[in-house]
């Protein structure tokens, strides 16, 4: 292909929130007639970059060529009114109302000085009719599956008239043959000379539909390929930040020594799950984890990590399969029945989901222990502050008091204080949600550490983790997820981020 | 298949309305000689004509996803500032009227604007309005003032026969334009749809470039229209100004419009349902009243019990709605769960 | 900025002030508000006035603050004060020689009885329906008058049993009866909320449900038994209530208690977003309220008059509360500083 000028270039683009760079002097081009694809993982600067793009936020430095125009949108309304339109995983719609309407909702045609129904009707089908659509455009946009209402989205961006369509995870929730019939429909876009963004998690769909990759890692921009140059393997390390001669084969030592230990002497199973799986969330898997074992979780973001460890704490109801806990049948179909059962739970999403902001770094702690308890069975002040100390103490929090409310803490201390949660219970079982997330690398280490410690008590751990590297020094064995299924298992001499992402870029 | 199925679902709570209308009407007229006439059925519009036309912007508000409670006091207070600017300041129904309609509508766009430009609870500011509105009522008068004024009282009294000596009161013909207009705004104008979108999704409305801010601002001002108007209308009925009018009139008429087939969470909801509502709500009244020994207060348990009925039946269909979009909100029910 | 907010938040030291400079302002304007006299043995005066009439809507708001703490709202306990008056009263009964039906006793269990159900519906509609709080107790606001005139077949019953009178107009070392039981309900909710876990998991459940449900806390459970509560302290009320005037009028008995209770709750320092609550906040910003009122009567302006104020102040704790009103607020601060 000629190098023609690019219809999109975003060059330079740094963007800094208080205490993160979100990004750095990124570069970013995009053509007529191509899709083009971001990858990038957790943090890697991808939303932050389509935020500045569609005028969500504002860049520090750099400038936005459009057509070979500077712009500076200053909110999605004006970019779109540039022609450039999204269209997000939860669908901008409403619901509520028809299928012609959401398309023209604000643009409606009128006569007599009333909405013309029918006019509205007839052009709206005529407008999916491009996109191959024939559906009745009467009926309410909830009536319909995500794949159109997602079409339905394009159809209204279109008529807006739109230069640049960025999509943003359009996928993750369609199943197989809904995204064929929306990539149908991107490759027709394109065809006729759209300049697509696409954005996902899901590493075949990148090479079935784009026709070059912008790579970010951490921020900055680590390069622009072409897709067929590109080999997936390659694809995955750029995205991890490495090279693949860089890897280090040799794993820790203590580690594998320990895991052999475990597997010599029949070591007890404490937790074993059967044929365990949610339609549309996760695919049905097996998994068994030993005492003092900690079994890794590995997969690139979306990869399914989450929804495996929501199905087995009770949060999400599995449709299929069974959990036995220290073998005994478990019935758990809430977080209650699985804290009952020996669980302890930490959610990858700390602020809505773990901590409790307006209440006592001591209550946060003793929360657990207390509804484990049952409301009667109070633990005095007293009793809690010696709990909350005694925690406070050997996980090192940094509080003034354990009487300092949480939303104080950073945020390493926070995720600190939910292990606390969950340790002042004596679980059996442990399942950490990327602990290690958006917390400085100085906690990320200890709090490897205390994982370690943990199961060399005799704790079972779970540990997900975005950073193969972590994963690969905590754990005693490898469950390797992908595309919202699990497709292996290492241990031994396997246990490498290397072999971790051999098994992603192949296991088809 | 679960399409067809949604698209009738969608209409089903106005079909069950009219239903039970019919239901109603049909074992009156077999219990009760003398109940089946067309005047009964047209006294339907005249003793609630006042309630249709609060009902109305009763509508668009819980469409839009809000609530305004404070519709019976503004009522009460207009008929007391009709009456008083009648008989004590003299002034012709010429003035008088614009001027409660006024003051109606800048009450109401006053709380609209608090409500969108503070983010603060619907619920809380117009309950405040309530309060607000039934003090100044005994600020005008702590007592009745009967209005003596020809204009109200030829209201009053007027009858337009509709089919032979059959009759509708002034009252009852404004309330049914205003339902007709509520209509025509809510269905063909960019205004009414735009309501209905911020009812689904607020904040796709804002994405789509919708005016969000000034349609939910315009939903509150309707609304205040309305009550004012619902108490000129109450005016000509009763010929008096009373602080005690209209007490717990804002529950009647969120209960009509929830009968009508409206969704108290938003979005989904049409003027046509809100009249079966007002229907239902008149002819449980008639038939309380027709039965003789069952005390009035009846209509209330009534009312609860149907209102109950409704929202049960309004949960089941978001219940079936989230699970044909269930692969989108997988993790919602976890949130809903606790009960928000 | 946080310690403003944090020391605003979790102090009762905000009330105490409101309520200090409102005493202070009658000091001014009605000196002889402070007035106590000495007839047949008790105390009277507007401060005993304002004790003797506090008592319901205390017992309301400490129900009601555990509501809101959960993030949920109970419209529902003015009518189900008027429940509690008619099932006591019926129970009772208007034998003008004095003698009681059923036992006194028997009369006041089974009316608290009744409310508690009334509570457990509530209760019920939240945890288990999933309704929205306010949707939920809409029915019974509506319907809970409906029954309380059922009971009383829509008449106002006056009760001659001496005894009973004890409740609403007894007086126990110059202070009315009813303070005592307010005290002891007071207390007992103070060592149940925080004398066990169930305190804490109401706030847990109030700020983050998700959170709460991954903790492994019931937060059904605490939904009901919240509601359920609810109930019980608007039974109580209604029995005071109905003692404080020896009838039962279930029109007018516990009208408008709703908002002075929430209103009461939010004075108090309990944000309407759930989270932390204030016991003793609540009761002082129940006696705020009541100060309010006979202050208002005091300066010599009727009674009836009162919700104007009243509603002032509840759009202005509403703003209070806002977030954008504080940036905002802020910003014109910010602005002002800069140029000066």
């Amino acid at each position: 292909m000629p190098e023609e000028m690019p219809v999109l270039s975003m060059k330079r683009i740094t963007k800094v929130f208080p205490g993160v760079k979100a990004l750095s002097a990124v570069d970013f081009r995009l053509f007529k007639g191509e899709v083009h694809a971001i990858m990038g993982q957790n943090g890697a600067g991808k939303s932050t970059l389509i935020k500045v793009l569609t005028g969500v936020h504002e860049q520090d430095s750099g400038e936005i060529l459009l057509e070979g125009k500077p712009i500076r949108p200053d909110s999605p309304l004006a970019a779109q009114k540039l022609g450039i339109s999204t269209v997000y995983q939860e669908i901008n719609l409403c619901p509520n109302l028809s299928v012609a309407e959401n398309i023209f909702a604000g643009r409606q045609p009128t006569r007599f000085g009333g909405i013309d129904w029918k006019e509205m009707t007839r052009r709206s089908e005529e407008l999916l009719k491009r996109l191959n659509l024939v559906i009745d455009v009467t009926q309410i946009l909830s009536s319909y599956s995500i794949a159109i209402q997602q079409l339905v989205a394009i159809a209204r961006v279109l008529d807006i008239s739109s230069k640049i369509l960025i999509l943003d995870e359009p996928t993750s929730s369609l199943d197989e043959t809904e995204v064929e019939q929306l990539f149908k429909v991107i490759r027709f876009l394109r065809d006729e000379g759209l300049a697509i963004i696409f954005i996902t998690h899901f590493l075949d769909q990148t090479y079935q539909i784009s026709d070059r990759i912008t790579v970010l890692k951490n921020g900055e921009f680590v390069g622009e390929f072409r897709t067929e140059m590109l080999p997936k393997l390659d694809l995955i390390a750029k995205m991890l930040g490495k090279e693949l001669s860089e890897f280090s084969y040799a794993a820790d030592n203590d580690q594998r020594k320990r895991a052999f230990a475990i597997a010599g002497k029949d070591a007890k199973n404490v937790l074993n799950v059967k044929d365990l799986g949610l339609r549309g969330s996760i695919a049905p898997f097996d998994l068994n984890l030993n005492e003092g074992e900690v079994l890794g979780l590995a997969g690139l973001l979306g990869s399914g990590r989450t929804e495996m460890a929501r199905l087995i704490f009770g949060i999400d109801g599995a449709n299929q399969g069974e959990i036995q806990v220290k073998g005994k049948k478990a019935a758990i179909n809430s977080p209650r029945s699985a804290m009952m059962a020996g669980m302890g739970f930490c959610s990858e999403d700390r602020k809505s989901e773990g901590v409790f902001a307006d209440l006592t770094v001591r209550e946060n702690i003793i929360l657990a222990l207390q509804a484990r308890n049952g409301v009667f069975k109070y633990i005095t002040t007293r009793k809690q502050l010696e709990i909350a100390d005694e925690m406070i103490k050997s996980l090192a929090i940094m509080t003034p008091s354990a009487n300092n409310r949480a939303s104080q803490l950073s945020g390493g201390n926070q995720q600190k204080v939910m292990l606390a949660r969950w340790l002042a219970t004596s679980p059996i079982i442990l399942i950490l949600d990327e602990p290690t997330r958006g917390i400085d690398v100085g906690a990320k280490l200890e709090i490897m550490e205390l994982i370690l410690n943990l199961s060399r008590q005799g704790m079972g751990v779970m540990f997900i983790s975005s950073e193969f590297e972590e994963v690969v020094r905590c754990s005693s064995r490898i469950a390797v997820l992908k595309d919202k299924a699990k497709i292996a298992e290492l241990n031994g001499e396997d246990m490498n981020e290397s072999s971790i992402m051999r098994t992603i870029a192949g296991g088809n | 298949m679960s399409r067809k199925l949604f698209a009738s679902s969608r209409n089903l709570p106005i079909l069950v309305t009219l239903g039970l209308f019919i239901v109603m009407f049909g074992l009156g007229s077999i219990a009760f000689p003398g109940f089946f006439s067309i005047q009964n059925f047209l006294n339907l519009f005249i003793d609630n004509s006042y309630l249709l036309i609060l009902a109305v912007g009763m509508t668009f508000v819980i469409i839009s996803g809000g609530i305004d409670l404070s519709v019976g006091s503004m009522l009460a207070l207009s008929g007391m500032v009709s009456a008083s600017l009648l008989e004590k300041a003299h002034m012709s129904p010429l003035f008088v009227i614009p001027i409660v309609l006024l003051m109606g509508t800048a009450l109401g766009l006053f709380m609209g604007y608090l409500i969108q430009a503070f983010d603060l609870p619907p619920f809380i500011i117009t309950l405040a309005g309530l309060y607000l509105a039934r003090g100044l009522c005994y600020v005008v008068s702590l007592f009745t003032i009967s209005v003596k004024n020809n204009f109200f009282q030829a209201a009053a009294h007027a009858q337009v026969n509709i089919i032979g000596t059959n009759f509708l009161s002034p009252g009852a013909l404004i309330a049914i334009g205003v339902v007709l207009i509520g209509f025509f705004v809510s269905r063909y104008t960019k205004f009414g749809r735009t309501v209905y979108a911020i009812g689904g999704s607020e904040q796709s409305a804002l994405l789509m470039g919708l005016p969000v801010a000034r349609t939910k601002i315009a939903t509150y001002a309707l609304s205040g229209f309305c009550s004012a108007l619902g108490g000129i209308v109450f005016t000509f009925y009763t010929l008096s100004g009373y602080g005690l009018n209209g007490k717990g009139m804002e529950l009647d008429t969120i209960a009509a419009v929830v009968i009508g087939g409206t969704l108290l969470t938003g979005g989904v909801g049409n003027l046509f349902g809100t009249l079966l509502g007002v229907l239902v709500y008149g002819i449980i009244q008639v038939l309380i009243v027709f039965q003789g020994t069952l005390n009035s207060w009846w209509t209330r348990i009534v009312i609860g019990f149907l209102v109950f009925v409704f929202c049960v039946l309004q949960r089941l269909f978001e219940a079936r709605k989230g699970a044909t979009l269930g692969r989108n909100t997988a993790r919602e029910p976890a949130k809903a769960a606790a009960g928000r | 900025m946080t310690s403003w907010r944090s020391l605003s938040r979790t102090k009762i030291v905000w009330p105490l002030i409101a309520l200090g400079a409102l005493l202070l302002l009658n000091l001014f304007f009605t000196p002889h508000f402070f007035r106590l006299e000495i007839k047949q043995g008790h105390l009277y005066g507007n401060l005993i006035d304002i004790l003797k009439n506090v008592a319901p809507i205390m017992l309301l708001s400490i129900g009601m603050t555990l509501v809101i703490a959960t993030h949920g709202i109970d419209i529902s306990v003015g009518s189900v004060v008027a429940v509690s008056a008619g099932a006591v009263a019926i129970l009772i009964g208007g034998d003008l020689a004095g003698h009681p039906k059923y036992p006194i006793a028997v009369a006041m269990i089974a009316a608290l009885l009744v409310c508690t159900a009334a509570g457990m519906w509530n209760g019920m509609l939240v945890s288990r329906v999933r309704m929205q709080p306010i949707i939920a107790t809409l029915i019974l606001f509506v319907a809970g008058r409906g029954i309380a005139m059922v009971f009383t077949n829509a008449m106002v019953i006056w009760l001659y049993a001496k005894p009973f009178a004890i409740l609403g107009q007894g007086y126990v070392l110059g202070i009315p009866f009813s303070i005592y039981i307010v005290a002891f309900v007071l207390l007992l909710t103070f060592i149940f909320t925080r004398r066990t876990a169930v305190g804490m998991f109401i706030e847990a459940v109030g700020i983050n449900p998700t959170a709460a449900r991954f903790s492994g806390i019931n937060a059904k459970n605490i939904l009901f038994w919240v509601y359920t509560f609810s109930g019980l302290c608007a039974g109580i009320s209604g029995l005071i209530v109905c003692s404080t005037v020896m009838s039962a009028d279930g029109n007018n008995a516990g009208n408008l208690y709703e908002l002075d209770a929430i209103l009461a709750v939010v004075l108090g320092g309990t944000s309407l977003n759930g989270g932390k609550f204030y016991l003793f906040g609540s009761i002082v910003g129940a006696l705020i309220i009541q100060t309010l009122t006979t202050s208002i009567y005091a300066i010599g302006i009727p009674a009836d008059v009162s919700p104007v104020v009243k509603a002032f102040v509840v759009w202005a704790v509403c703003l209070m509360q806002s977030e954008r009103f504080r940036t905002r607020i802020v910003r014109v601060f910010v602005r002002k500083g800069l140029s000066a």
